[in-house]
């Protein structure tokens, strides 16, 4: 339910790395700019930015802790007076601030200057509030595309058409395992054409990956061997759809089917304090397939991007003997209201 | 009705078990119209040819992507046989290899395959015009995006198949290029320029007549006195060779064997 608020509403998540990162940055670059304007020469003006970090930078942190704080909340409000707030924040915060250096004898300030701190602060969270508002809409267009283009590289023709025909040659013979396997192919393609903006259940990831892989064995025996390896993972975690199964493909597809002995895909979830890490390896394809596995990386990587900012990584280890790629996404468990 | 011709014998290569049932059954079902029996079964190009070495059949049905070695190459050694069978290949999904069919007119089957469409490509094969070796060589490549697996020689009226990994270095003779692995030398029926383009990445032209592979290359030595063909010499890794390095490869040579 959260979920579905943040994709439209123009407030970000203040818990975010990337986000608290671009706020901590924009706030230094606003307080770079008025110092140059204020300062007589360029050599005064690394001075007078330090003069100035030291008023604005414990109003940043303080206001971030603050909205971070309340960041559910804002996003149960309506737009607008969510903007509101979190201006109204920054302000009082700023002119608290004012107040406090006066009081401590730090400065000789008046109400007019704890007014001027505060309207400056709040000049500085409006052009911030617009900054992330313009960025959502950028955005908004490549979530569509990142969309389409998943879609695309999702599922692999050639795997649909094969494992179609393993279907169809099981039908005589053993029509029961030709109705699970239609079954199985089936959840899979009404999981490619969700809405890939919806997270899912770690588990449903999971059982879809396990599917998949049954529809992979079917097709190709004893070649392919399957390790899991779930350990003590939050299972209701929501995290984006359809992540594994291009992953599980790609290793199905060049780890397991240029080899005519075929060999082992293990897949294992592990919880490191707030990270979910999901690994899974492959023999190295001997072969010269590669085009189509930058591909689907990239895909991933571009929607953990989307969905996580800078707090989820994929990294890629290519050794002689194996291919692993390795998933860290934040791992939170969300107030459900 | 003309007397029935014996039946046509067929050889089904695919890697996926389920693929070669699903083939049994079809030919099964058009066994009325179009009398046939399957004389075997293969899981790559490999053993197929191995299988045809004993067996001779009249159509290979043959999967294009398997592991080992693809239908396509497959297919390209099998003009080496005496009598070789004819080949309708199958595919799930191959976009380009599928376009170079139509190109050249090279008759190929997709997964899964319907029993009309497998009749009719049985009815015609046997007067089918086979593709050429290059014809197949330049799919192979394109689709694999890489040379061969294997190559093949002619002895004594045997097919020879020599994996190219195994191979330290090819060399031109006024008639043949050999072929030298660590146990021996093979005759091939290739041309040496055909041969460094479809291995680039593997193989290394040291002078006019010769292609080294990268890896096999041991050290370099200069000519000792004004050898009329060779500027310097090339050694080989686990067999005593020499190999002629013309003037102008040295400098590449040594870089390439020094810089990695």
């Amino acid at each position: 339910m959260i979920r579905q608020i943040q994709a439209v509403h123009p407030l970000p998540d203040w818990r975010n790395l990337g986000v608290v990162l671009r706020v901590l940055l924009g706030g230094n670059v606003l307080a770079l700019a008025a110092a140059l304007v204020q300062s007589p020469d360029l050599r005064g003006w690394p001075w007078r930015f330090v003069e100035f970090a030291a008023l604005v930078e414990p109003v940043l942190l303080l206001t971030l802790g603050v909205v971070a704080g309340i960041r559910d909340l804002l996003w149960k409000m309506p737009p607008r007076a969510a903007q509101f707030v979190v201006v109204a924040v920054a302000a009082c915060l700023a002119a608290l601030q004012s107040d406090l250096w006066n009081w401590l004898g730090l400065t000789s300030g008046t109400f007019l200057d704890a007014l001027r701190a505060a309207l400056l602060a709040a000049a500085a969270a409006i052009l911030l509030l617009f900054y992330f508002t313009l960025r959502l809409r950028a955005i908004s267009p490549s979530m569509s595309e990142a969309r389409l283009s998943a879609l695309n590289a999702r599922i692999r023709p050639h795997f649909l058409f094969n494992s179609l025909n393993a279907v169809l040659s099981l039908i005589r013979a053993e029509p029961r395992r030709a109705e699970e396997a239609l079954e199985s192919l089936s959840d899979l393609f009404r999981a490619a054409l969700r809405d890939p903006a919806e997270r899912v259940p770690l588990s449903d990831e999971i059982a879809l990956a396990r599917q998949y892989l049954d529809l992979e064995r079917l097709r190709l025996g004893e070649r392919l061997r399957i390790l899991w390896e779930v350990a003590d993972v939050p299972l209701d975690e929501a995290i984006p759809p359809l992540m594994l199964q291009p992953l599980l493909e790609n290793a199905v597809y060049h780890g397991i089917e240029p080899r005519p002995e075929g060999g082992t895909v293990a897949i294992s979830f592990s919880r490191k304090r707030d990270e979910l890490v999901i690994i899974i390896a492959n023999p190295s394809g001997g072969s010269s397939h590669v085009r189509g596995n930058h591909m689907a990386v990239a895909n991933i990587r571009e929607r953990l991007a989307l969905y996580y900012d800078l707090e989820a990584r994929l990294d890629i280890e290519e050794g002689p003997e194996n291919y692993r790629v390795l998933i860290h996404l934040p791992c939170r468990t969300h107030p459900h209201p | 009705m003309p007397n029935t011709p014996s039946p046509l014998t067929v050889l089904l290569v695919d890697d996926e078990p389920l693929a070669r049932t699903r083939l049994r059954e079809l030919l099964s079902d058009i066994a009325i119209n179009l009398p046939n029996s399957v004389a075997g079964e293969a899981g790559n190009g490999l053993e197929a040819l191995e299988f045809l070495k004993t067996t001779p059949v009249d159509v290979v049905l043959a999967d294009i992507r398997m592991p080992g070695m693809d239908g396509i190459e497959f297919a390209g050694h099998l003009g080496v046989l005496v009598d070789p069978p004819a080949v309708v290949f199958a595919t799930a999904y191959d976009n380009y290899a599928v376009q170079a069919f139509d190109l050249n007119a090279i008759d190929y089957l997709l997964k899964p395959v319907r029993t009309q469409r497998l009749l009719a490509a049985l009815q015609k094969v046997r007067g089918a015009q086979r593709p050429s070796g290059e014809t197949l060589t330049a799919i192979g490549r394109e689709m694999r995006g890489g040379g061969r697996s294997h190559l093949s020689c002619h002895e004594r009226g045997k097919l020879l198949l020599v994996p190219v990994a195994e191979i330290l270095y090819f060399k031109a003779d006024l008639k043949y290029v050999t072929a030298r692995t660590r146990e021996r030398e093979y005759i091939l029926d290739e041309a040496l320029t055909h041969l460094e383009q479809e291995f680039a990445e593997r193989f290394l032209r040291l002078h006019r007549a010769v292609l080294v592979a990268r890896d096999a290359l041991a050290g370099f030595e200069r000519a000792a006195g004004d050898e009329a063909d060779a500027y310097g010499w090339a050694l080989v890794r686990g067999v005593p060779d020499r190999l002629p390095v013309s003037r102008r490869q040295w400098a590449v040579a040594r870089a390439l064997a020094t810089g990695g």
